[in-house]
């Protein structure tokens, strides 16, 4: 009895979202492959990508400064050849002033939710991983905090200390970190129990290298997916907060801001409020799009 | 039932107590602000100071506390500065606004996604299910500020067939059910764009269990086996989610009152907000977490009914 | 009169983005009124397929692309779905593998009954209710009327198994179709369904197709059996023929890995089938075997299509096969037996166990429900060196809770477990010192958890080999290779990933994985329940050549007897947490038996047509573990008990040299003690030590 067994096997579908880390296929090429499985995740990743681009060129594609105020343009601020989407009531280009608004969305609201994550992940691996009393005290701290309306934390914290790109980002970090501990909670917890985490505590490892090492990874495709959804509900949440006037400061463009400055004109130039809208509106389409779709793929597997 | 609805009322009330310290703490760490904020930027130094010991707010922040938690089981919440009435009128009247807006949002929001969530859901990947979904999730996607400039538009600046503010006054020149359609219609789209999705998932997820296989197998049509077996089973789910929305539609909806200048509880609360009006925040947080608490007790009973599996 | 279901040269296809898969290719049968058709094969070979077939009700995507299927003479394929479903449920009915979760969770069982009568003619709801308690009784259901009233969760899943075949059989249909009814479920339930099955078929002459990946079961139930291999029938026959002459080389292959009851210990080896079923062997144009069939001849087997051919020159066995006189004429499939020497039994104690008792409690943190699972009663056993020491009982009887407490995974309430002189039963595994941590290791059921899908092979060999022998990373490295051929696994294997490997693969990566740390003992959890008979004849080969050549000792739990009959040196049989019969193997499968023991043997099922039913099979199921138990645990069940005694006082322990039963019975041993005097554990240490 010394043959070797050498059969590939029935493959099975990879886990996750079907991102299994295939030892010999590359990373890039089973994007794609996801990617053209689902035309929404082609849609959405399409319309991320358009966006990224113009935010990260936009001191050589903004056709004007985004600040520049010409009240002489005011008489005719509709889309012109010169001003392709038309200028708002200062005469600024609504163009350059969207493309430098797109920086800032695209700045803000990733950091948010990366912060949200890093800390939503540690908690909910530890919360998970040890159960007992600290998950108790994790879960009842992330409950209290889930029991405010999103949109009162922010009123109340804004109105303490004042709107600022960090404040911002603090409270969407704080509001949606509770909701990441529970996903990554429910996985641990799920994962846990699996033969392979036992193995790992058999060989000695310790809790640390368990729960990142062992657990996190198979948390990936849940939180790839939550992490373009909430992009998507950040940016919303960014708009909303410039809508209200507690977003960021001014001058610098920031789309919920255009809506809210130019909202009152609306009977007169309506195209002031209407393109930024349908900015912020494309981008969380995107988004949500290129989530769904990839959740779709990877129940396929 | 009982001793589970018990245990969680308790626990209602130790969150509520945690979330009520935390605001006050929050806001009357710098007593001296409240002080300069009803007397304006040009009284003296000593002026707020005098009003600061007259209010008795250099009293240590844990003995105001309790005196206004105190104050607040008999129903007294203090004045507001920005409204400059008893906080307590002042909330009857814009959440009673509120809450109506809430309510017609809510019974149309709820038969709508039900309907849709489940035809989509029942047949999956069919043309309904695709148009569904898409459209659901494009809903969700736009914001409320956005949705209401793009309904503006059409409907007020176009067409001219309503109007754009609802201040709920007769004398605004139209009628009071017609101030209530825009605002009606831009928390619809937003929030059956995810109540829509939400109830699809689960009616997927139950129409894939083999007892819907073992229905059909009896020889039930079609139609029959979503009525009987999979209807039920795939409101569990969303059940919890569904009642949560009416604690978005109480506290959430600041962007639609501002959109059409609606007097509401939201509007009150950013107005509070942005002029540090400490009494009226305190008590909009309260009732505000009050209500999600309450959905989330409902929601678990409702659960509780609908699935004979749970038992506490 | 037609026949009530018939295949006529059925290819079913399945349709998605990279083309088309065959799933049946050309499989044609018959089932005549009252006959019972078993259809066996391995998992994914096309089985529950040809249910749905038959009922008309494929997957999206799949569909029949060649031949007819006709229910008593009908075609299917002009059918409406009005007429389908005048035929579904009334003509031909199914009961399925997983009970629970074919009925509606949230509709008592009373009424998911009589919706059977109220879709096919009868319009009575009272009628349908009456009809419905009578086919309750009928299945042996205690308390039919109260029982409509029931949800399915509150149910036992033998229960819920009896209630899908009552729903089944309501309309009095003419076909039964059962998918694996029995699959998941415990030994003696499962002999109780089986009987219960014969019985109902006796008396409604409802004809049967029987779908099964266990040649025992199907040979307690059926006339004729089917062999599907990679979607085509490969070999159909009677019963009778089929087992003793089986013809075709997977049918061979089939009935020689499979350990029998009645065989030996494992000093002989099974008879694996190399390789699995490959997707590609579906679009074949020769024979699907070939690859793996050791008597495959390239021109004659894989060039045209194989026809079946009547099979020892009759037409009631046919197979699909063109070398079968020459396979009949070779002798190479002898069936294994193997000898039963006696174990020495001095072999060095690794691993004893005394008094080891589990208590759960049930409920949460705050406020639980103050009631407490007792896991394990007072375990007492000893595992040596060289050995394989098998754990043999039904599901929730404690086998798990003992291993996981003997490798740290659990600590214990009370008792010892020495290993080396330290007591580790409530050293947890994480704060073992390294060098116990290394003597034990632990080899799982699950291949689909037991590897960390994100992670590779070589990750999954190098921690352990890091860890637990303190290699550094470039030597861990190269005792790979050498760790995956000792399970005889090639060594590029070690860039694969888990879910590019198959399950009989991954087990024995698992293997190598506990093997790393070069532990004492190994502890293996069902480590075959999960695959297919093929390859866990392969796996079960590996760990008898490993046992032979180190001293390595095995801890074994399973709850096939078969299996334990062929691996252990020495059985523990456990009930409601207890060791009810321990000894040395040959010992245990002989009289005197533990009532239970015996019960276990006599519902096994053996793929042997010529062997007798059980004469009497257990009722009811194990008591629930938060019951208190005062005398024998068995007694609820026991056919045996003797009433006013079992119930009140604990079994004494007869003793036959190592021999060890707990039970009141005199079984011709050293007169026991009473009990009370004893208290009957202390007899049960004094026969080990
Ligand atoms: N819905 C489906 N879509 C695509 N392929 C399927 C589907 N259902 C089954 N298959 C494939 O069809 C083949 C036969 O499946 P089937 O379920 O009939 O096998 P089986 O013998 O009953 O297996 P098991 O014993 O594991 O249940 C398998 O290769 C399987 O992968
Ligand atoms: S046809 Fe050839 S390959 Fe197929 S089973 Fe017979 S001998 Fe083996
Ligand atoms: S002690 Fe009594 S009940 Fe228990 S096994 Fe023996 S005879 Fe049966
Ligand atoms: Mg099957």
């Amino acid at each position: 009895m010394t043959e070797i067994i050498h059969d590939i096997g029935r493959p099975r579908a990879a886990p996750g979202l079907g991102l299994a880390g295939d030892a010999h296929v590359g990373l890039l090429r089973q994007v794609l492959n996801i990617l053209t499985r689902s035309p929404l995740a082609t849609v959405g990743a399409s319309i991320l990508l358009a966006w990224s681009l113009l935010a990260l060129l936009a001191p050589w594609v903004s056709p004007y400064p985004p600040n520049r105020i010409d009240v002489a343009l005011v008489a005719d601020p509709y889309p012109s050849a010169a001003h392709w989407l038309g200028v708002d009531h200062l005469g600024r280009d609504i163009l350059s002033r969207l493309i430098w608004g797109a920086r800032t969305v695209l700045t803000v609201a990733p950091i948010a939710v990366l912060g949200a994550v890093v800390l939503g992940v540690f908690l909910g691996l530890v919360s998970g991983y040890r159960g007992g009393f600290i998950d108790a005290v994790i879960m009842r701290i992330g409950d209290t905090l889930l029991a405010f309306p999103k949109i009162i934390l922010y009123l109340i914290i804004i109105a303490k200390f004042g709107a600022s790109a960090f404040n911002i980002i603090a409270v969407i970090t704080l509001s949606s970190a509770p909701i990441i501990a529970r996903i990554v909670r429910g996985v641990t917890l799920d994962v846990k129990n699996r033969d392979y985490v036992a193995a790992a505590r058999m060989r000695g490892e310790s809790a640390l290298f368990i729960m990142f090492v062992e657990i996190l990874p198979n948390a990936r495709g849940p939180l790839i997916v939550d992490f373009f959804l909430r992009l998507g509900y950040t940016t919303i949440a960014i708009g909303v907060l410039g809508f209200l006037g507690v977003g960021l400061p001014p001058p610098d463009p920031d789309w919920g801001g255009m809506v809210k400055e130019a909202y009152g004109m609306i009977f007169v130039w309506p195209h002031m409020t209407i393109i930024p809208a349908l900015a912020i509106s494309s981008l969380v389409i995107g988004a949500n799009f290129l989530a769904t779709g990839l959740r779709e793929a990877s129940l396929d597997g | 039932m009982l001793r589970y609805s018990a245990k969680q009322l308790l626990n209602m009330a130790l969150t509520l107590f945690a979330v009520s310290f935390l605001v006050f703490a929050l806001n009357e760490l710098s007593p001296g602000d409240v002080a300069r904020k009803i007397l304006g930027p040009y009284a003296s130094e000593s002026q707020v100071d005098h009003l600061t010991v007259q209010m008795g707010l250099d009293r240590p922040a844990i003995v105001r506390y309790f005196e206004y938690m105190g104050k607040a089981l008999t129903g007294d919440f203090g004045d507001s500065i920005v409204f400059r009435m008893p906080v307590a009128d002042l909330m009857f009247d814009r959440l009673g606004n509120t809450l109506l807006l809430a309510a017609i949002s809510f019974a149309v929001i709820v038969p709508l996604s039900v309907v849709l969530g489940v035809l989509a859901g029942m047949r999956e990947r069919g043309w309904f299910d695709r148009t569904i979904s898409v459209f659901s999730s494009m809903c969700a996607s736009i914001p409320e500020f956005a949705m209401g400039v793009f309904l503006l538009g059409i409907f007020v600046v176009w067409l001219g067939w309503l109007p754009g503010t609802s201040p709920l006054r007769s004398d605004s020149g139209w009628a009071i059910w017609m101030q209530f359609v825009l605002p009606v219609l831009v928390v619809t789209f937003y929030d059956a764009g995810y109540l829509i999705a939400m109830v699809r998932s689960s009616m997927v997820e139950v129409m894939r269990q083999p007892y819907i296989r073992t229905a059909l197998l009896k020889g039930m049509s079609f139609n029959r086996v979503v009525s009987r077996h999979a209807l039920r089973n795939a409101l569990i789910t969303p059940f919890t989610v569904i009642l949560l929305q009416l604690n978005y539609l109480v506290s959430g909806l600041v962007v639609v009152e501002t959109l059409f200048a609606y007097p509401g509880f939201g509007r009150m609360m950013l107005e509070a907000a942005l002029a540090k009006d400490i009494a009226v925040i305190e008590a909009g947080t309260l009732i505000a977490v009050s209500v999600t608490m309450l959905t989330q007790l409902f929601g678990d009973l409702g659960y509780m009914a609908l699935d004979p599996r749970i038992r506490v | 009169m037609a026949d009530v279901l018939a295949f006529e040269n059925v290819s079913i296809a399945y349709d998605h983005r990279s083309g088309r898969q065959n799933i049946l290719r050309d499989v044609s049968f018959t089932i005549a009124d009252g006959e019972a058709l078993g259809l066996v094969g391995e998992s994914g070979c096309g089985k529950s397929t040809v249910a749905l077939a038959a009922m008309r009700y494929l997957p999206r995507g799949m569909s029949i692309v060649e031949g007819r299927i006709l229910v008593e003479g009908r075609d299917t394929a002009g059918l409406t779905d009005h007429e389908l479903s005048r035929i579904r449920g009334n003509r031909i009915a199914m009961v399925y593998q997983d009970p629970m979760s074919s009925l509606n969770p949230v509709m008592p069982i009373g009424r998911q009954l009589m919706e059977v009568p109220l879709l096919h003619g009868e319009t009575d709801e009272a009628a349908a209710f009456r009809r419905a308690v009578a086919m309750l009784e009928e299945v042996r259901l205690p308390g039919a009327a109260a029982m409509m009233e029931r949800y399915p969760h509150q149910l036992s899943g033998g229960q819920q198994q009896r209630v899908v075949i009552a729903m089944a059989l309501m309309a009095e249909p003419a076909l039964l179709i059962m998918d694996e009814p029995t699959t998941g479920l415990d030994v003696t339930i499962e002999a109780a369904i089986l009987e219960l099955v014969r019985e109902l078929r006796a008396k409604f002459g409802t004809a049967i197709l029987f779908i099964s990946h266990n040649l025992g079961t199907v040979a307690r139930i059926c006339d004729r059996i089917g062999v599907l291999y990679a979607g085509r029938l490969v070999e159909t026959g009677n019963i009778a023929s089929v087992f003793h002459a089986p013809a075709h080389p997977y049918t061979r292959g089939l009935l020689g890995a499979l350990p029998r009851l009645h065989g030996g210990r494992r000093r002989g080896r099974l008879r694996p089938i190399e390789g699995t079923i490959a997707a590609a062997d579906r679009a074949r144009m020769g024979c699907a075997f070939a690859p793996r069939c050791v008597y495959a001849v390239r021109h004659e087997c894989e060039e045209r299509p194989v026809p079946m051919v009547p099979a020892n020159g009759s037409d009631a066995h046919l197979a699909r096969c063109v070398r079968l006189d020459a396979i009949r004429a070779s002798a190479a499939d002898a069936p294994t037996i193997g000898n039963d020497e006696p174990v020495a039994g001095d072999a060095p104690i690794l691993l004893s166990v005394r008094n080891l008792t589990k208590e759960y409690k049930l409920g949460g943190m705050f406020g639980g429900t103050g009631k407490v699972v007792r896991a394990l009663t007072d375990v007492d056993l000893d595992a040596r060196a060289g050995e394989t020491l098998a754990i043999v009982g039904e599901s929730g009887c404690g086998k798990s809770t003992l291993a996981k407490i003997i490798s740290g995974l659990l600590t214990a309430t009370s008792g010892e477990a020495l290993i080396g002189g330290t007591d580790v039963a409530t050293i947890p595994v994480d704060i073992r010192p390294p060098d116990l941590r290394r003597q034990v290791q632990m080899v799982f059921q699950n291949p689909d958890s037991t590897l960390n899908p994100s992670h590779s092979i070589a990750y999954a060999l190098t921690r352990p080999l890091r860890l637990l022998r303190n290699l550094a990373n470039r030597d861990a490295k190269a005792e790979v290779s050498k760790l995956l051929a000792q399970v005889r696994l090639p060594a590029d294997m070690a860039e694969r990933m888990p879910h590019q490997l198959s399950g009989g693969q991954r087990q024995r990566v698992a293997i190598a994985r506990a093997l790393a740390g070069n532990p004492g003992l190994m502890v293996a959890d069902e480590p075959v329940s999960a695959l297919d008979v093929s390859v866990q004849a392969a796996i079960l080969n590996l760990l008898a050549e490993l046992l032979e050549s180190s001293q390595l000792g095995l801890v074994l739990i399973s709850h096939d007897l078969a299996l334990v009959r062929h691996m252990a040196d020495r059985v523990a049989v456990m009930y409601l947490g207890r060791i009810v019969e321990y000894g040395p193997v040959e010992q245990v499968f002989a009289p005197p038996y533990h009532p239970y023991t015996a019960a276990l043997l006599a519902a096994a099922p053996t793929p042997d047509p010529d062997a007798e039913p059980p004469d009497r099979v257990l009722e009811g199921s194990m008591p629930s573990p938060t019951d208190v138990i005062v005398g024998c645990p068995f007694a609820s069940r026991c056919p045996e008990r003797i009433a006013g005694l079992c119930e009140t006082t604990p079994p004494p322990v007869r003793r036959f040299g190592e021999h060890r039963i707990a039970c009141h019975l005199d079984l011709d041993g050293t007169p026991a003690q009473p009990a009370a005097e004893t208290g009957g554990r202390v007899g049960i240490r004094s026969s080990i030590s």
